[in-house]
């Protein structure tokens, strides 16, 4: 019972085992084809190298020029990330108020959590800051009194950043007496943003302008070389080449344009970014800032070729779903 | 294998380049398609191998209705068919072995097989040396018998040629045709289109002769 038990399933076994066999070697054999055309369309492209350079060069260049920027636009917007730390706000005193007074205040909001540091800029400093800095000097001279208010710059502590919970510390800060205007220092800065989200729509669109560019590139390529190969495409028509069988060499085609096309992108962004990392950091340098430029990433490295390949295959795609059908033999 | 009946192929704004044709092929046989030139020739292989389709009648190819088959299987259709070209057709940048594997190839057989098989069809047609060799620097003679080896090495039921010593001396026709009758005699099908009537009549095989379109003989009633 036991020795039938075990010999019984082995003849069903093998029977299930030869039919997977004979279906992965037809896959095997198709992916290997699919190989083989791979390589033979590279070898292809390897023959004429100049051209098939140029064409690349095209597609790299159209496909650097919006990634490029995006790069830029990230970097832009990591840069001024930091800069929201700066946020400030500025109170300036009524021209009564007395130094005494000033300083008492001074005292006061520095007891306050929501407060990191409070600076105090006395009339007097404020006029010898101006005079150096604004070069009226002379003109201030004539004034019988020193027209310029007292000056607190308080800097909240990092919690109170945000721009809702800043106005709020605005609003609380108004109420003192001594207080005659309160600014928070942030207008630039939500005008930057908005500049930097109009450059950032435009960058998209110029991404598809330039995605469009890199379609009609290829297409156009691979028509040329379609008719280039006419008459080996009406013989292998003849002895019975399917469309499919025909179509395959100039997808692939496509598909190496458009990644040789993303790889040359890469190498030009990252040469563009290293020749302006020196300047940046003499820059960055005399703002005394930590900001590092930052490079292509990995992930933006792959994307960028997939999406190159895709735009690649697609161009290759429609050329040849509307060139294909027109070569028949006759 | 191959019956047409009242087959008549009018080219749009044309005349009849075929009308009522008829006749009948049977499996293995060999036989010669002659006339002048214009006399229908090129439009009856054509409507063989479904570059044109008839405009009125019947082909039936190994069974098969031409006017029923979809353009999706065309290809599949010509697998079945070995074509020799007058000007071999062959192409220029691949060696002979890669011209002859190309039926193969398109056919997805496992390239371990396509080895032997296109070895198998070069020796057939004593080229066997030659595999390496671009098709350039072979001789017309050559070149035609490696379009014969790409045309036989999927096995095909017929083989098609058209004006295939146009372009050869006599003892070099003779030669091709040597060939053709031995596919023949294997149980190929072999239809020769060749206005090369010295050549026809020291070979005893049917002939079919067309003439302004019409078949004046060697067809069926």
């Amino acid at each position: 019972m036991h020795k039938m038990l075990g010999r019984s399933p082995s003849p069903k076994r093998e029977a299930i085992s030869g039919k997977r066999h004979g279906l992965s070697t037809t896959l095997r054999t198709y992916l290997l084809r699919h190989a083989q055309v791979l390589v033979y369309s590279l070898g292809q492209l390897s023959r004429t190298p100049v051209s098939t350079f140029m064409t690349a060069a095209v597609i790299g260049i159209a496909l650097a020029l919006p990634t490029g920027l995006h790069v830029l636009l990230d970097n832009a917007q990591q840069l001024s990330g930091g800069w929201q730390g700066a946020t400030q706000i500025s109170l300036f005193l009524k021209s009564n108020t007395t130094d005494f007074q000033a300083r008492k205040l001074v005292n006061r909001l520095r007891k306050l959590p929501e407060i990191k540091n409070v600076r105090y800029i006395s009339r007097q400093q404020a006029l010898k800051e101006f005079k150096t800095l604004s070069g009226f000097g002379d003109a201030l001279k004539a004034l019988k009194e020193n027209p310029l208010p007292a000056v607190l710059v308080i800097q909240p502590s990092t919690e109170q950043q945000s721009a809702g919970i800043a106005e709020q510390l605005l609003d609380k800060l108004k109420r003192n007496p001594e207080v005659d205007v309160a600014q928070l220092d942030m207008q630039w800065i939500k005008r930057l943003y908005a500049i930097m989200e109009i450059v950032r729509h435009g960058v998209i669109i110029l991404t598809a302008l330039l995605a469009l560019a890199v379609l009609l590139v290829v297409g156009n390529t691979i028509r040329l070389a379609i008719q280039n190969r006419r008459d080996e495409i009406v013989v292998i028509k003849l002895i019975g080449g399917t469309d499919a069988f025909i179509r395959r060499p100039f997808l692939y085609n496509g598909v190496w344009y458009g990644l040789i096309g993303g790889m040359i992108a890469v190498i030009l962004i990252t040469s563009a970014l290293l020749i302006i990392s020196g300047p940046v950091e003499h820059l960055t340098g005399l703002y005394k800032s930590q900001f590092e430029l930052s490079y292509l990433g990995f992930g933006s490295i792959l994307n960028l070729l997939m999406a190159s390949t895709l735009l690649g295959l697609l161009g290759s795609w429609l050329a040849v779903g509307r060139h294909l059908r027109e070569i028949e033999p006759t | 294998m191959i019956r047409f009946s009242d087959v008549s192929k009018r080219y749009p704004g044309g005349q009849d380049a075929l009308s009522n044709v008829s006749f009948h092929l049977q499996p293995g046989e060999m036989s010669f398609l002659t006339g002048h030139s214009g006399a229908g020739k090129s439009t009856l292989l054509k409507l063989i191998t479904l570059i044109e389709r008839s405009t009125r009648g019947q082909v039936i190819i190994n069974g098969q209705n031409m006017s029923k088959l979809s353009r999706r299987r065309i290809p599949f259709h010509r697998r079945n068919i070995g074509i020799i070209f007058q000007d071999h057709q062959l192409l220029f940048d691949r060696t002979v072995f890669d011209n002859v594997a190309l039926p193969l190839v398109i056919a997805g057989v496992p390239s371990n097989e396509i080895g032997r098989r296109v070895r198998a069809s070069l020796d057939k047609v004593s080229l066997l040396h030659k595999e390496k060799s671009l098709p350039v620097t072979l001789s017309g003679g050559e070149q035609q018998r490696v379009g014969i080896a790409r045309a036989v090495v999927n096995k095909p039921p017929l083989l098609l040629a058209d004006e295939p010593t146009g372009n050869l001396d006599p003892a070099l026709s003779w030669e091709i045709m040597q060939i053709f009758e031995q596919f023949s005699q294997v149980g190929v099908t072999v239809l020769v289109a060749t206005h090369d009537l010295d050549l026809i009549s020291r070979m005893s095989h049917r002939r079919l002769v067309l003439e302004q379109g019409r078949l004046i003989q060697g067809g069926d009633a």
